[in-house]
């Protein structure tokens, strides 16, 4: 009887536990999902397709792709050579340097933003003046949102690589080399592959977050329209001017892509867990 | 190929891991470095291969066949180098594993895909592995793992192979079984060898010459039997094969063990005597007898291990044969005198031949 009393409340524990999960999730997040949906669809699809054909959200999902297409795969790169270098090499300051790649992640990316305002300001910067006597203009200008997208996002890929390639050492490099190899061809046979899944993974995120990107992004663009909004940027001047379908079209666009982020994910992530790399 | 090691040294901060090694290893030999942990072998091996680079002193050079390859990268080498723990690619099937060095050829040299798939075929067939081509290194076996990294660095024709304990990371029964093998398969492809171990039976049964190794330096080579029957030093007769130790010291120029002396000199006097070299009596012999205890008597196995303790309580260890041991049967409390027919006494570790009493 006890055994079967004990049953029963562990049972009834499950059901008051699972039942809060899933409503937490239902609220806080399928919910906001499922009103952005029915937003942005609330006028029918013709205003959703025509809201998203505005010549302003064009410009806007242009330059949010444009930024995408050059950050990711310049911290992609950047990401693998870092992490190799902390990962396989011991030298000193090794820990400085992996708690300086957090600091895009430690910064609120307002304060990331006005790190580039301060620094590359046309008129208080410190090496902005000189730079606009030159003509060049890193800031107020896609060269800024690039920037700064490109310091927020720097973290993704790094960060999952190190751990990985640290696991696994340099004992497989070792043997390719001895058998041959230039280290070239050790890379592309040997160290990419045992990190491919790893590093796709991190490449998602970090492509999510310069899609999604909106705090660094704010300070640095100006939002000219037309010229450096971004999608989020964009969302939210449609929404101050009460442009509610259009600025929930664009969301719906923003939040297509992270359902395909997430489903990404959850596949790598199941994938990195089983082959272990 | 031979390979000619000249003063070789190597530093990391500011251990010295090898301090000037000097060594010459002949054509198709199969040569053992041996030595406990931390004794440089592995650095030394490394170096040989090009993994660790030397310390840069004068005189210091590694010869392969007269030609100095000192200043030529690992990938250049042409060695074959077997890992401690593998080092498999973990993404590439067996067959790939073995093809990797064949396939990262320069365009040039490289073989076409039918050779490439011939040459694999051998090697996994040397290796008596040819029906798992197929399957990834976490699908074998430590022993099929160990075997596909000997066929994978046999594959690229190396001119001399290098193992890093090959066998360290095996169980016993599969570590036998392969040594055996490693001898067979060396028999049959001569490649000068050098191979890494901590294991003194590995070593002596495997090797044309043994190298033993300790702190970094070279404390004897020769071959497995003048190694055993024959040490340098307390070191190499300690670390191969089981010893009974006894301290004393020297008193004018006389190794004394076991009395009270009034002038004894700095040195240390140790006497070493393997188990076998013990013979028990019942009576009290003439001279040189040690009083001693039975405490256990180990009767399976293919000699007789007996543990006694000394008048000093200091656990001693007899090996007698079966014969020997039926002859006259020794049990647990029997008090005993043993006499060393053989042994060799050490003045500050270096092997010495002078008078002594016990």
């Amino acid at each position: 009887m006890i055994r079967t009393d004990r049953h029963s409340t562990r049972f009834a524990f499950h059901v008051v536990v699972g039942t809060l999960a899933v409503l937490t999730i239902a609220v806080i997040l399928v919910l906001p999902l499922g009103i952005i949906v029915k937003e942005a669809f609330s006028k029918g699809f013709a205003a959703w397709w025509n809201a998203l054909r505005d010549a302003d959200t064009l410009s806007a999902v242009k330059l949010t792709l444009l930024t995408t297409a050059i950050v990711v795969p310049v911290n992609t790169v950047m990401g693998v050579v870092m992490a190799w270098a902390i990962a396989k090499f011991d030298f000193k300051g090794r820990t400085f340097l992996i708690s300086l790649i957090d600091l895009p992640f430690a910064v609120s990316p307002i304060v990331a933003g006005l790190i580039f305002i301060l620094l590359l300001g046309p008129r208080n910067g410190w090496i902005g003046p000189w730079l606009d006597a030159r003509g060049i203009r890193l800031v107020f200008s896609t060269a800024g949102v690039i920037i700064a997208t490109l310091f927020v996002t720097f973290p993704f890929v790094v960060r999952e690589l190190i751990p990985l390639m640290r696991e696994q050492g340099t004992m497989e490099e070792q043997a390719a080399l001895s058998l041959g190899a230039s280290p070239w061809k050790m890379f592309w046979r040997v160290t990419l592959p045992n990190i491919r899944w790893g590093l796709l993974y991190g490449v998602i995120l970090c492509l999510a977050r310069s899609v999604g990107e909106f705090g660094a992004v704010s300070v640095v663009s100006g939002h000219i329209r037309g010229e450096t909004n971004t999608l989020p940027l964009h969302v939210e001047i449609l929404y101050n001017e009460y442009s509610f379908t259009a600025a929930f079209a664009a969301a719906s666009v923003l939040s297509l892509v992270a359902v395909v982020t997430i489903t990404v994910k959850s596949f790598l992530e199941r994938r990195i867990h089983r082959k272990g790399a | 190929m031979s390979i000619e090691i000249n003063h070789i040294s190597k530093h990391y901060g500011d251990f010295q891991a090898l301090d000037d090694i000097s060594l010459t290893i002949p054509t198709g030999k199969l040569v053992a470095i041996l030595g406990p942990s931390g004794c440089g072998k592995t650095t030394l091996l490394r170096t040989v291969a090009g993994l660790e680079r030397a310390d840069e002193t004068p005189g210091a050079d590694i010869l392969f066949d007269g030609v100095s390859a000192l200043n030529s990268p690992v990938n250049r080498r042409k060695v074959g180098f077997v890992f401690q723990h593998y080092a498999l690619f973990r993404q590439m099937t067996v067959a790939d594993n073995v093809a990797f060095g064949l396939t990262v050829k320069p365009r040039a040299e490289r073989p076409d895909k039918a050779t490439i798939k011939k040459r694999v075929a051998d090697m996994l067939d040397l290796v008596q592995l040819s029906r798992l081509g197929s399957r990834y290194p976490d699908e074998l076996s430590g022993g099929q793992r160990q075997r596909v990294a000997l066929a994978r660095a046999l594959a690229i024709e190396p001119k001399v192979l290098l193992l890093d304990e090959p066998f360290g990371a095996l169980d016993a029964q599969v570590r036998a079984s392969l040594r055996h093998w490693l001898r067979h398969l060396h028999d049959t492809i001569n490649v000068t060898s050098i191979f890494v171990t901590h294991d003194q039976e590995e070593a002596l049964e495997v090797s044309d010459q043994v190298v033993v190794m300790n702190k970094g330096r070279i404390e004897q080579i020769g071959s497995p039997n003048e190694l055993f029957s024959n040490p340098k030093t307390e070191f190499v007769m300690n670390f191969l094969g089981e010893v009974n130790i006894f301290h004393g010291r020297f008193e004018r120029d006389k190794a004394v063990f076991g009395a009270k002396g009034a002038e004894r000199d700095e040195a240390e006097a140790k006497m070493l005597v393997r188990p076998h070299d013990f013979a028990i009596r019942r009576a009290r012999p003439s001279e040189g007898g040690i009083a001693a205890e039975v405490i256990r008597v180990l009767t399976a196995g293919a000699l007789v291990k007996i543990e006694l303790v000394d008048e000093s309580r200091n656990l001693l260890y007899v090996h007698q044969s079966h014969a020997e041991y039926v002859a006259d049967p020794v049990k647990v409390q029997d008090k005993v005198w043993l006499v060393a027919t053989s042994q060799r006494i050490f003045r500050n570790g270096e092997d010495w031949s002078g008078d002594y009493v016990i």
